[in-house]
């Protein structure tokens, strides 16, 4: 298991380096953007391991819910703090890019309004998990956790409703259309690095809290053998 | 008892508490007062810039009031371990989070009718559109608020800073809530339509919130 974890973590550096190789040197410049143009490929990659991890989030506090193991309430908290670190990844590199892009840091267009506000639930979500007291938190979190998830996709049309029904600056922000195979080639080598390290990182704080769990209910056990003296 | 019994029980258990304190609807009507003046204050709008921004006003301060009645839902249960007594009787806890949802909408919406008239007043509101829609509007809404927000109540009467912590996990998930009465407030005000979509939005959200606190309170009641 061990030699496995090892392998994983050397062959994710192995994809990030290559990655990195291919996002800034090997990837043709953008014509009209520019070099700046190469943050898509951390922001787009970034954005997919945030959804992922809330997903996983959004599992996890289910499987909690339904067998109450603390596993699965581990990796629900491994996930959701992962995820966010991820979605403040996008929020920053964002409006990096949409400065010299647009002209502006930020505006309330419906994807990144959406994103903040999806940032804004995990963080709730953390916060819950930092204030809960002692064994209840899990159930707490998890409930919450369902609720937030399944407010992503209402959140994501009532702003999307409310976003063009009003005159809004129009925003050439797609990337979608028509994009050179270099750049595709670059763009999924950097997707599978980030999914890579997203893995890596969740993993690991997965059992850092299996350990902090072990922990917990060692110094239970030893409490109660001590008062039993 | 059956789980109607226990609802109306205990749903009139809490409205006779209120009529005899008036503690959840007095602190409510001062704070919405409160935050109207602020607000006036604040943007000092004429008629026709306080009928742009009224559905905002309106709501934002409900929204604030409402939270003032919702930390004090589950705290007086905590008082002589009524929840503890509830726990392990066999009444099931959906009857006991319906009424409870109940009594948090009745206040609130007694809260909405007492203050309508002073944003009237105080704001020169005329609304343009059919009133009748407001008050879909608010009746939607409010259920939208009050069943999320007692659920999160029963949570963050678990936490430490318990009255911090509703707002903070209230607030994020009723955006779209928020934005739909807001939004759908400004149309009929100002007579810009129907806000079918809003409506229906508002009905989608209460639906499916109301079934996940219903699928999930008896877990969050029970745990330990």
């Amino acid at each position: 298991m061990k030699l496995l974890s090892i392998m994983f973590i050397v062959f994710t550096l192995a994809v990030l380096g290559f990655s990195t190789y291919q996002a800034l040197v090997v990837a043709p410049t953008e014509q009209t953007m520019g070099d700046v143009q190469r943050i898509f490929y951390y922001h787009a990659p970034t954005a997919w391991v945030a959804g992922l991890c809330f997903f996983v989030n959004f599992l996890a506090s289910i499987v909690y819910l339904w067998k109450r193991s603390l596993n699965a309430d581990a990796l629900a908290l491994a996930s959701a703090e992962v995820g966010v670190v991820f979605c403040t990844i996008v929020l920053i590199t964002g409006p990096i890019w949409a400065r010299p892009v647009w002209g502006i840091w930020w505006t309330w267009e419906a994807r990144l309004t959406s994103t903040l506000v999806l940032w804004m639930i995990y963080v709730s979500y953390l916060m819950l998990r930092r204030f809960a007291a002692g064994s209840q938190t899990p159930v707490l979190a998890a409930a919450l956790a369902i609720f937030g998830f399944v407010d992503v996709p209402i959140v994501y049309m009532s702003i999307r409703w409310f976003r063009t029904q009003h005159p809004q600056p129009v925003i050439a922000g797609g990337e979608g259309s028509g994009l050179d195979p270099a750049m595709w080639h670059a763009f999924l080598w950097n997707l599978l690095a980030f999914t890579c390290v997203g893995i890596v990182f969740i993993a690991t704080r997965y059992n850092l809290q299996k350990l902090e769990n072990e922990v917990e209910a060692e110094h239970a056990q030893l409490a109660l053998r001590g008062s039993a003296r | 008892m059956s789980a109607l019994s226990v609802t109306k029980a205990t749903l009139m258990k809490d409205l006779r508490m209120e009529w005899r304190s008036k503690d959840a609807i007095n602190s409510m009507l001062f704070f919405s007062l409160l935050v109207v003046v602020i607000f006036s204050f604040a943007f000092n709008p004429t008629a026709e810039e306080s009928r742009l921004i009224a559905g905002g006003l309106i709501w934002v301060a409900f929204l604030f009031a409402a939270v003032v009645a919702l930390n004090q839902t589950w705290a007086r249960e905590l008082r002589n371990q009524v929840l503890d007594a509830y726990r392990v009787s066999p009444a099931p806890p959906n009857a006991l989070f319906l009424a409870k949802v109940l009594g948090n909408f009745l206040f609130v919406v007694v809260l909405e009718a007492l203050m309508a008239p002073l944003f009237v007043v105080f704001y020169q509101l005329r609304s343009v559109g059919p009133v009748w829609q407001l008050v879909v509007v608010a009746l939607l809404g409010t259920w939208a608020l009050v069943v999320n927000g007692t659920f999160f109540a029963a949570l963050s009467i678990r936490t430490r800073s318990r009255e911090i912590m509703l707002p903070l996990i209230l607030f994020p998930i009723s955006i779209p809530a928020l934005l739909a009465m807001v939004d759908a407030t400004t149309m009929i005000l100002n007579g810009d339509g129907t806000p079918s979509f809003w409506l229906k939005m508002l009905l989608v959200y209460d639906v499916v919130f109301t079934l996940v606190c219903l699928l999930l309170f008896e877990s969050v009641f029970n745990a330990e």
